[in-house]
């Protein structure tokens, strides 16, 4: 019997796409975790993972970093035992010297980081103690209620308000190679969207660290903020209670054997809450500063991946169904 | 096939549809109704064919008691007839001493139609006289008006009244076929291990006739009957002496129930099958209080059981009784408005929409048009919702605690002091966009085995009534993954972004770089897991997991192009500092991988060494063998319970007792 029309009509329609939706049964594919498909996945990952690893473990070897703790060392011998005085005393100096060895050849440019460790600035009160509408359009913008109680003082709004801005680091550091200064290129250490969307270009520090209370360092209030790019860099807030910032960075490379004395301003207070500060010098490449963790990882994953491939390997055969 | 013309009064009863349709292949054609008259095309006594109509007087309608419906008509010479149909039982009794002529053979004939499993029916009749009428109209108005609670006993009384001397007339059957697939279905849900009873109206013959026709009942079974219907204590009723009658009644009720339960001791050990067949009279003494927990035990213990005259109230008791007793899930399925009150009891009511009208769908909660559907209700669309269900919220936990445990660690490395390592708008989205369209698509269209081997492994049933896949140690598991996975984002991704740089330029990273690099880390582990634990993958499938994924980078761009009041710390957090990172899309490869290869090891090592029956059917599939009889046998007889009922257990003992006879003969 030939089909009519309506047999052919019903057919169509059930073929049609919507008919399939409604009736679940949908072109689909089923895939199935058999044996092989495991181990061949296993076998993949490792064979994938283990030279990535290895190649990202090799840049991490290729970067060279140099890291001096200073912050005990530049207390002199008799404010030892009372670092929080020596600190907060304006009348003693407070400049101090370190000597960096070279060990292997660093490619310029060489990146210039102070750390801070056991420093939390993603504290939730801290991270939220700023105004970046103030940030952008200056003096005249009032809503900066999160800036308490640094908002204003002697009856007079701060600019930029707040804690962040208020602990601004203010050691300071100059490098000198054999005889010859170190050029420290201090521009461009700031991402580009704070510098150009953030931190407004006609805004000026007013009314800061005038209070009784220091908390770090001061502004030249003839710079815009936008232009102040120590502020913005201290300004993005770190993840972690230990951390590096950018200070410079020195355009020459150093060979092997060069020492590198640093003349520094030891003026920014870690010792109240048992901070550390640290100088660090470092070469980055593709994959950034030193950092063995994700080589390893990755080193790891695909060895126990291929461990496991072998192991899963050895079970099936020996237990055919 | 003639199309039949529409029976010309509402609502239409099977059997009076049936009636009506004989009465007129043979010529006396009911074609018109009125208020107060009926008309008939008849042949009259010399054949022609003539056109009459009776004045219809009183209805005495018909109600499960009485079992009997008459009508009072005053035909065209002005004679009153009552005309009355109903159960042999009653009919019987009302017969006159000289109007019982035929009674024998009528006798003879109902049995036969009974053990044909037809349903019968007694037709009698009567003439009346005028005076008689009159006196039964006042009487029976009187009683239609009056507003008590005993109005249908009155009127009961007074058709009582009327209705006797019949003359009897003959005997009808009407033949009840099964629907189509009936039996396929009771023997594909008794594989599934559900368990069967039938509680029906009709007379106890019919009702095992209907069993032997859907292999309920077996030749090798043995029956249990409980029916209190002997003849002395029919004796003890009619002498009218009520409490002594239903005290022998249930006495001999009791004795009958104990020792059907000393035969299925002693069968237990040859493991054969026991039929249970109720009656209904014996039934309401069975589900009396002191009686009933035996019963219950008895019918438990039976393969299958069978009730049979059971009124609609006794339909509900005993849905009630094993629901409330056993604590199993109980299903009712039902066509009829009587059973309407089993449906409404039984956990899951399934109302069959057809000839008998409407009521049964009304009170159900689901309707299907033929009984056959219910074996895909159950077997198919059971088994995929448990799944479904199952797996979803198993999978909505496991995808929170991962996210959220990522914000709980970080507040160890944050002093505890609540600051949250993802934007704001991160948070609010994460449940909304990024992860919430993959378990839509797991809890609506996921399948673990296609239709076609649903039906056909009816043990995978068994997974929901042992409630394997929702146990509190699944539920406990996903949430150690959850926990896990959570672990293994959160220290991976602080000890690869430290205080060094990340990029080439030496910036480093700060919390919002952090932030939403976890924040990638969790949105991709969280969609390839449900990647990973489904193996049903159809286009919505790949385009909810994938687009959720594809979804979070496009959501990165377009928020982190915002104006800064509106995007905080997302302005430009990827286009200008992750994307351009190599140690960030490295990073997400490593954890991505690293949080799915213990669930992976895990499911491979089941999968192969401690497969689960729905893991043992896909194997089947992928494997090529679905349509292999001998390797699905052996895969249905990892089955824990062997069936009892069914065809398939008929053929099963058939075939061992033949193996069991040649054995003998050899």
């Amino acid at each position: 019997m030939s089909e009519t029309n309506s047999d052919r009509q019903r057919r169509g329609d059930r073929e049609s796409a919507f008919y399939l939706f409604t009736q679940q049964r949908l072109p689909a594919c089923k895939p199935v975790l058999t044996p092989p498909w495991v181990i061949t996945i296993y076998f993949l990952v490792g064979f994938i993972f283990v030279p990535v690893g290895l190649f990202t473990l090799r840049a991490s070897h290729s970067v060279v970093e140099i890291e001096e703790r200073y912050d005990i060392e530049c207390v002199p011998s008799q404010f030892r035992n009372d670092k929080v005085s020596y600190i907060q005393d304006d009348s003693v100096p407070k400049n101090c010297s370190l000597l960096f060895k070279v060990d292997k050849y660093m490619k310029a440019p060489i990146y210039i980081y102070y750390q801070l460790e056991n420093y939390y600035q993603n504290h939730r009160r801290y991270v939220r103690s700023r105004s970046d509408q103030q940030l952008l359009h200056g003096r005249n913008f009032h809503g900066t209620s999160y800036c308490q109680p640094l908002e204003s003082s002697n009856n007079r709004p701060i600019v930029p308000c707040g804690l962040i801005a208020w602990s601004l680091f203010n050691d300071t550091f100059t490098f000198i190679r054999g005889k010859a200064l170190l050029k420290v290129n201090r521009t461009n250490i700031a991402w580009k969207s704070d510098r150009d969307h953030k931190f407004g270009k006609n805004v000026y520090p007013f009314n800061f660290q005038n209070g009784t209370w220091i908390g770090g360092g001061k502004l030249n209030p003839r710079i815009p903020l936008s232009n102040q790019e120590d502020l913005i860099v201290w300004m993005r807030i770190s993840a972690l209670p230990s951390f590096r910032k950018l200070y410079g960075r020195i355009e020459e490379d150093l060979d092997v054997g060069d020492y590198v004395v640093v003349q520094l301003m030891n003026d920014y207070n870690t010792y109240s809450f048992g901070g550390k500060k640290k100088l660090v010098l470092s070469t980055s490449n593709w994959l950034g500063g030193k950092n063995d963790f994700l080589g390893l990882a990755y080193v790891f994953v695909g060895s126990s991946s291929l461990t496991v491939a072998i192991v899963f390997m050895l079970l099936h055969l020996r237990s055919q169904r | 096939m003639k199309k039949l013309v529409e029976f010309p009064m509402k609502p239409n009863h099977r059997t009076r549809q049936h009636l009506w349709v004989a009465a007129k292949e043979l010529g006396f054609e009911f074609y018109e109704r009125t208020q107060t008259s009926i008309s008939l095309y008849e042949f009259d006594l010399s054949g022609k064919k003539v056109e009459r109509s009776y004045e219809l007087l009183n209805i005495l309608e018909f109600s499960s008691s009485r079992k009997r419906m008459s009508v009072i008509v005053r035909n065209e010479e002005g004679k009153l007839l009552l005309l009355c149909k109903g159960a042999d039982s009653v009919m019987f009794e009302r017969l006159a001493k000289n109007g019982q002529e035929f009674a024998e053979q009528t006798k003879e004939h109902i049995e036969e139609y009974a053990d044909a499993g037809l349903r019968t029916l007694v037709l009698a009749y009567r003439e009346i006289d005028e005076e008689e009428y009159v006196k039964f109209n006042e009487e029976f108005t009187e009683a239609k008006n009056v507003v008590s609670a005993d109005r249908e006993e009155m009127i009961e009384e007074v058709a009582e009244k009327i209705e006797r001397e019949l003359i009897l007339l003959g005997a009808t059957a009407v033949e009840d076929k099964l629907q189509n697939g009936v039996p396929e279905c009771i023997d594909k849900l008794a594989q599934a291990g559900i368990k069967i009873w039938v509680l029906t109206g009709d007379k106890m013959e019919t009702a095992i006739n209907i069993g032997f026709a859907c292999s309920l009942l077996r030749q090798g079974m043995k029956q249990v009957v409980i029916n209190s219907e002997t003849p002395e204590n029919k004796a003890l009723e009619k002498s009218g002496d009520k409490t002594a009658a239903a005290a022998a009644y249930k006495a001999s009720v009791i004795q009958q129930i104990a020792e059907g339960k000393q035969l299925l001791a002693s069968s237990n050990e040859n493991s054969e099958a026991l039929a249970l067949i109720v009656d209904g009279k014996s039934l309401t003494y069975a589900l009396e209080d002191d009686v009933k927990d035996s019963f219950l035990e008895l019918a438990i213990g039976c393969g299958s059981v069978i009730c049979c005259r059971s009124s609609p109230k006794q339909k509900a008791l005993v849905t009630r009784l094993v629901k409330t007793k056993t604590g199993s899930t109980t299903l009712a399925i039902g066509d009829g408005a009587n059973d309407v009150g089993m449906l409404q009891e039984a956990d899951i009511g399934v109302g069959i929409s057809g000839v008998e009208g409407m009521q049964a769908v009304m009170s159900s909660d689901i309707a299907i048009a033929q009984f056959r559907y219910l074996e895909r209700l159950l077997l198919l669309h059971g088994h995929w919702c448990y799944r479904r269900i199952s797996s979803m919220i198993c999978y909505f936990f496991y995808k929170n605690i991962a996210f959220g445990f990522t914000i709980f660690f970080f507040e160890i490395y944050a002093s505890f002091s609540g600051q949250a390592v993802y934007n704001d708008w991160f948070l609010s989205l994460y449940n909304v966009f990024f992860t919430s369209l993959p378990v839509i698509a797991l809890g609506v269209f996921d399948q673990d085995v296609s239709s076609r081997l649903c039906l056909k492994f009816p043990l995978l049933y068994q997974e929901g009534i042992q409630n394997v896949l929702f146990s509190w140690l699944r539920i406990v598991a996903w949430a150690f993954n959850g926990v896990l996975s959570a672990t293994i984002i959160f220290f991976f991704c602080i000890r690869a972004m430290q205080h060094q740089a990340f990029r080439k330029g030496g910036e480093v990273a700060g919390l919002e770089v952090l932030g939403a690099t976890m924040y990638t880390c969790v949105v991709w582990v969280v969609n390839c897991q449900m990647a990973l634990s489904i193996t049903y993958f159809t286009y919505i499938q790949h385009l909810f997991i994938w687009g959720g994924i594809i979804l979070w980078y496009i959501f990165l761009m377009a928020y982190g192009a915002m104006d800064p009041n509106i995007s905080t710390t997302a302005y430009k957090v990827f286009i200008e500092a992750c994307a351009p990172a190599g140690s960030y899309w490295l990073l997400t490869l490593l954890v991505l991988v690293t949080s799915l290869l213990p669930y992976f090891a895990y499911s491979a090592i089941k999968f192969r060494f401690f497969p689960m029956y729905h893991e043992m059917i896909q194997w089947i599939r992928s494997d090529g063998q679905s349509d292999d009889p001998v390797y699905c046998q052996m895969v249905r007889q990892r089955s824990l319970r062997h069936t009892t009922v069914g065809y398939t257990a008929r053929f099963e003992a058939k075939s061992r007792s033949s193996k069991e006879g040649g054995e003998g003969h050899r």
